[in-house]
């Protein structure tokens, strides 16, 4: 078993060797670079910049300084970010996006799981023809456009609820009420897939024969369901989760810029328009430890969840 | 003996899209303590139906229409679904079709089988657990005390029937009923199932219904028999009267259906031509007509009643009818179970 988790280790960091090589050597092939304008700069200027940024040293060269640099957990000044190193921009920026992230895959496990289960079990009836309309808005509406009815529809009306982020938040009110529109912009999406996740799955499982045995062995509908039927029915879900996490935790451009937080989503955008590079590359590999990080704890969910699985792997048959 | 469970005129539809599917129309049979009951018919003759409408587990859209089932004095089609679930896997229960898919395979087998124990009776934890390794010792499962801990996926499909038996027999159930047990396993692993089934029945005392397509099954074990199709009952007999002398065609067709190499003789097979009735709108008469080789204008009117053949033998056929045309082996008698 200790093994088994020692080699996931391994591959995962063999995973992120190949993501930060497949990244540098793709970011290099793009043309221009950090420093290329509408306006050139004159050319001396420009090497003198190259220079100082190793730029104009070999390609390869240039590689394995940075490998270096990442092993010691040092991922570069930024180019563009006057004075700010890569380290400072995630060190800063993290925790507001991971803050907001957190809260909204909360929201969508407990309250996207439970309206899965209720919809199945009252399937074709109103409130599962309800839930499953309302998860239907929820995965075709994007983000910004829940964001943008959420400000003029809600918070410009109830004037306890922040318009925007509040960064120091000066009452209870505010700490707690800026944490809605983000929430709710940001979870729309996956809180309605993980509601249709559940509920198919849920149906599904529900029609299984060991559901029958459970009830023949005069088991309560409440021990058939949520002893017998859960389990099962979360195995996919569980799934899904995990990437989703990831995704969630590093935060959205769209909805960051909405409403003003000083997360890190936005530079995964901007620093691919910058060619910023250290960024770009810093930025992937952060997003990039943190799906493996994800998808390795699913791993671990899946062996409690699904024996077939835990002594799939132990016992190798 | 004393009445165990007895059926009346059960009814029981699925409400589809499509219409109502009769899939059980009015069937009566009586079972004494001790009984061992086969259950034999093609797919679709309503025996899984009658037997999941004795559970209560029929599923939506189905569900009883008409009828009784009456098992120690109370009528089960009136009790709610908590009601009935103390009868579950307490006095009544049930073994399934495919042990592959029938156990939850989250679960270990000693989880399942405490499950159990604990929800019907008074023991604590440590006693289930005693009674639990007792039982799979009893269904012929080696080493119980490790094989409780083991997860349904390893344990092959034989022993997972045996650990589905040791649920089923884990309180003492007064009927247990068992649809199809043998069908999805290996013939070798048939055998040895049907033999631990019969050794159990004198052990713990139980009545069983089994339900089979397999007449080579009821044969070796039963000895009442009911033979059903189109959700009737066809022919309703003691073992020996059944194969010695049936007296419904369909019998005698699905007698004859069966492979046999007795004298190493090479027979061919005799099929049943034609194919079941469609239930969302069952003819009004005898189901088995259309294919009957002694078809009566009657028979494709009117469902014969069951005539009285013997004191231990029931046939619903028009042949039995002192008016109908001499067909050789088929007996005239004189009246119907009611009378």
């Amino acid at each position: 078993m200790k093994n088994y988790y020692v080699q996931r280790v391994l591959y995962a960091l063999f995973t992120l060797y190949i993501v930060i090589t497949v990244t540098f050597f793709m970011m290099h092939a793009i043309p221009g670079g950090p420093f290329t304008r509408e306006r050139h700069l004159p050319p001396e200027i420009e090497a003198i910049l190259n220079e100082k940024y190793h730029l104009d040293d070999p390609l390869f060269k240039q590689y394995i300084d940075y490998l270096g640099g990442v092993v010691t957990f040092d991922l570069g000044p930024s180019f563009k970010e006057l004075g700010l190193t890569v380290n400072d921009l995630i060190r800063e920026g993290f925790p507001s996006s991971m803050n907001v992230g957190l809260v909204s895959v909360i929201m969508i496990i407990a309250i996207g799981v439970p309206l899965g289960i209720i919809s199945a079990l009252k399937q074709n009836k109103f409130i599962d023809h309800a839930a499953m309309f309302l998860a239907t808005l929820g995965v075709t509406i994007p983000s910004f456009v829940i964001a943008t009815l959420f400000i003029t529809l809600i918070a410009a009306n109830f004037t306890f609820i922040p318009i925007s982020w509040v960064n120091d938040p000066q009452n209870v009110g505010d700490a707690i009420f800026r944490y809605i529109g983000p929430v709710i912009a940001l979870s729309g999406y996956s809180l309605s897939f993980v509601s249709r996740l559940t509920r198919s799955s849920m149906l599904e499982v529900l029609r299984q024969d060991y559901i029958r045995t459970a009830r023949a062995n005069g088991l309560s509908e409440r021990r058939v369901i949520f002893k017998h039927a859960l389990k099962n029915a979360l195995i996919p879900v569980v799934t899904y989760v995990g990437p989703m996490a990831a995704a969630i935790l590093t935060g959205s451009f769209v909805v960051e810029r909405i409403f003003v937080i000083p997360g890190i989503g936005r530079y995964f955008v901007e620093s691919v328009s910058n060619r910023d590079y250290t960024v770009i590359i810093g930025m992937t590999i952060f997003y990039a430890a943190l799906y493996i990080v994800m998808v390795l704890l699913v791993d671990v969910a899946y062996a409690f969840i699904d024996p077939r699985i835990r002594l799939g792997k132990k016992m190798g048959d | 003996m004393k009445t165990l469970l007895e059926i009346n005129n059960l009814h029981t539809s699925f409400f589809t899209h499509l219409g109502e599917v009769q899939a059980v129309r009015g069937i009566d049979f009586v079972l004494e303590e001790g009984d061992i009951l086969g259950i034999v018919g093609e797919s679709g003759s309503g025996k899984s139906v009658t037997s999941l409408s004795i559970m209560g587990l029929v599923d939506d859209p189905g569900r009883i229409t008409e009828g009784s089932i009456v098992f120690e004095g109370v009528d089960l089609t009136k009790l709610t679904n908590e009601q009935l679930a103390e009868y579950r896997g307490n006095d009544i229960s049930m073994i399934f079709q495919d042990p592959m898919t029938s156990i939850n395979p989250v679960y270990s087998i000693g989880n399942q089988l405490m499950e159990v124990i604990l929800r019907h009776t008074k023991m604590t934890k440590e006693e289930a657990k005693e009674r639990a390794i007792e039982l799979l010792k009893m269904v012929g499962i080696p080493e119980p005390e490790v094989r409780l801990k083991n997860y349904p996926h390893q344990f092959s499909g034989g022993m997972r029937q045996r650990a589905m038996i040791a649920m089923a027999i884990s309180c003492n159930p007064k009927l247990l009923i068992a649809d199809e047990p043998t069908t999805a396993l290996d013939v070798t692993i048939q055998a040895q199932i049907l033999e631990l089934m019969r050794s159990l029945k004198d052990k713990i005392n139980t009545t069983i219904i089994l339900i089979t397509h397999d007449l080579g099954v009821i044969a070796e074990v039963c000895n009442k028999v009911i033979v059903m199709y189109g959700g009737m009952i066809m022919e309703r007999s003691n073992i020996e009267s059944l194969y010695d002398n049936p007296q419904h065609p369909y019998t005698r067709g699905l007698l004859q259906s069966v492979p046999k190499n007795v004298t190493g003789k090479k027979n061919r097979l005799i099929p049943i031509e034609g194919s079941p009735p469609d239930l969302l709108s069952p003819p009004p008469g005898c189901p088995f007509s259309p294919r009957c080789p002694h078809a009566m204008e009657i028979c494709l009117k009117e469902a014969a009643p069951l005539f009285k053949i013997s004191d231990t033998q029931f046939a619903s056929c028009w042949l039995h009818h002192v008016d109908a045309p001499e067909v050789e082996g088929y007996v005239k008698v004189a009246g119907d179970e009611n009378e």
